[in-house]
């Protein structure tokens, strides 16, 4: 058997198949990998509930492994604790900002329905002068920006608390 | 019908028919971010409906799978509100009975997260996040239509009136929430008409709409008695598993 450390550093090397610039871990999305009866169990979580990429992620966690030699591999998803956009690391908010898509802000308490609206740096030219085009964006973890400065379009990776 | 079951068909119902309705914008939106936003939703509210079904599917333990339930059941076996299967109408009607929804939705998924079944919890818990989302998304259009141009409100004002009187059954209850009320499955579900009332009134004041008095219901969905509009949306979304039974993607 392989030591479930090793198995962390393989799942560095899968990626999320709509941002391909961060791995399964930049994104925070495996929460557990154990070995158990010669089974190596990895347990993901979505980051939104119907979020499509689950089941390619899946199937690329399977593919990485078994590249790897391992193929005793099961992958369980589980709801709770639900994902929040804190579990992003700071690598992870790093190359997201070097793709061009704005990492997630610390926003104000989501239970306000009409709070103040926050501010989104361009991730191209850091204008702090930016606006929101739309609440939903290409996937449903990323809203739409536009920058007032250089009038870039651009990608945010909305705060899920 | 169990008790659970039955009252997970109820909440997975509304995600599913909902997200069906709204998938029916993909490539209609009024412009693209918007039929992005409206498909965007419909895929939150169907990975919803997927989660509850998947558990629905166990309690019921006959062998069934979450894709069974969706597209395999007759009409009277689906348990959504009369509200959710109304036509799309206009983008601005569309908007109405997503913002009635989801209005009341928000603070039922707040209470669920303290289900005593676990598995209840973990999906509610999930949907919150989204559902907020949701709201916002839906109250803005609301104001923004509602204090908008002269046709704008006039239009969304009758959306409202032709709307109201699925409301109602939002809050519907009968021995299904009381039996798993008193296991302790379903938290107390007291406040949340309250909390309804609350965003709807805020809301549609900012909007400068008028709230109906004509306050006669029309309720059914949750029994099985669903207007002739269900069988339209039925025929859609279960005919590939009708022509090809077992099909898979």
């Amino acid at each position: 058997m392989v030591d479930t450390k090793e198995i962390w550093e393989y799942l560095e090397e899968v990626y999320d198949p709509e941002v391909p610039v961060l791995t399964v871990v930049d994104l925070g999305i495996v929460r557990d990998v154990s070995f158990e009866n010669g089974l190596y169990t990895i347990t993901i979580t979505p980051t939104y509930t119907g979020c499509p990429a689950m089941k390619r992620i899946e199937d690329d966690i399977h593919e990485k492994l078994t590249e790897k030699g391992i193929s005793e591999v099961k992958v369980d998803l589980v709801l709770s604790p639900a994902w929040t956009t804190d579990w992003l690391s700071e690598n992870g908010k790093k190359k997201l900002k070097e793709y061009g898509i704005a990492p997630p802000e610390n926003e104000p308490d989501k239970s306000v329905l009409f709070g103040d609206p926050i501010v989104v740096p361009c991730p191209k030219c850091n204008s702090e002068d930016t606006r929101l085009i739309s609440q939903f964006g290409s996937t449903a973890c990323k809203a739409h920006y536009q920058c007032n400065s250089c009038l870039e379009p651009f990608d945010y990776f909305k705060c899920l608390r | 019908m169990n008790a659970l079951f039955n009252y997970l068909l109820r909440l997975g119902d509304d995600s599913l028919i909902l997200g069906h309705r709204l998938s029916e914008w993909c490539g209609h939106g009024p412009i693209l971010e918007e039929d992005i936003a409206m498909t965007n939703i419909s895929l939150d509210l169907i990975g919803q409906a997927t989660n509850i079904f998947e558990y629905a599917a166990k309690v019921e333990g006959k062998g069934r799978d979450e894709n069974d339930i969706a597209f395999l059941r007759f009409d009277k076996d689906y348990k959504n509100l009369l509200l959710v299967e109304r036509p799309n109408g206009d983008f601005g009607a569309t908007m109405m009975r997503q913002f009635l929804f989801d209005a009341y939705r928000k603070p039922l998924f707040e209470r669920l997260t303290h289900s005593s079944d676990e598995t209840i919890a973990a999906i509610a818990g999930k949907a919150l996040k989204e559902t907020t989302y949701h709201l916002r998304h839906s109250s803005e259009w609301i104001i923004r239509l509602g204090d908008g141009t002269e046709e704008s409100h006039e239009r969304i004002q009758s959306s409202l009136d032709e709307l109201w009187k699925y409301a109602a059954e939002l809050f519907y209850e009968d021995e299904v929430e009381a039996e798993l009320r008193a296991s302790g499955v379903l938290p107390d579900l007291d406040g949340i008409k309250a909390e309804w009332d609350k965003t709807v009134n805020h809301v549609l004041g900012e909007a400068t709409l008028t709230i109906p008095t004509n306050n006669w219901k029309q309720e059914g969905g949750r029994k099985g008695l669903h207007s002739e509009h269900l069988g339209f949306i039925l025929a859609e979304l279960q005919y590939m598993q009708r022509a090809y039974p077992g099909m898979e993607w």
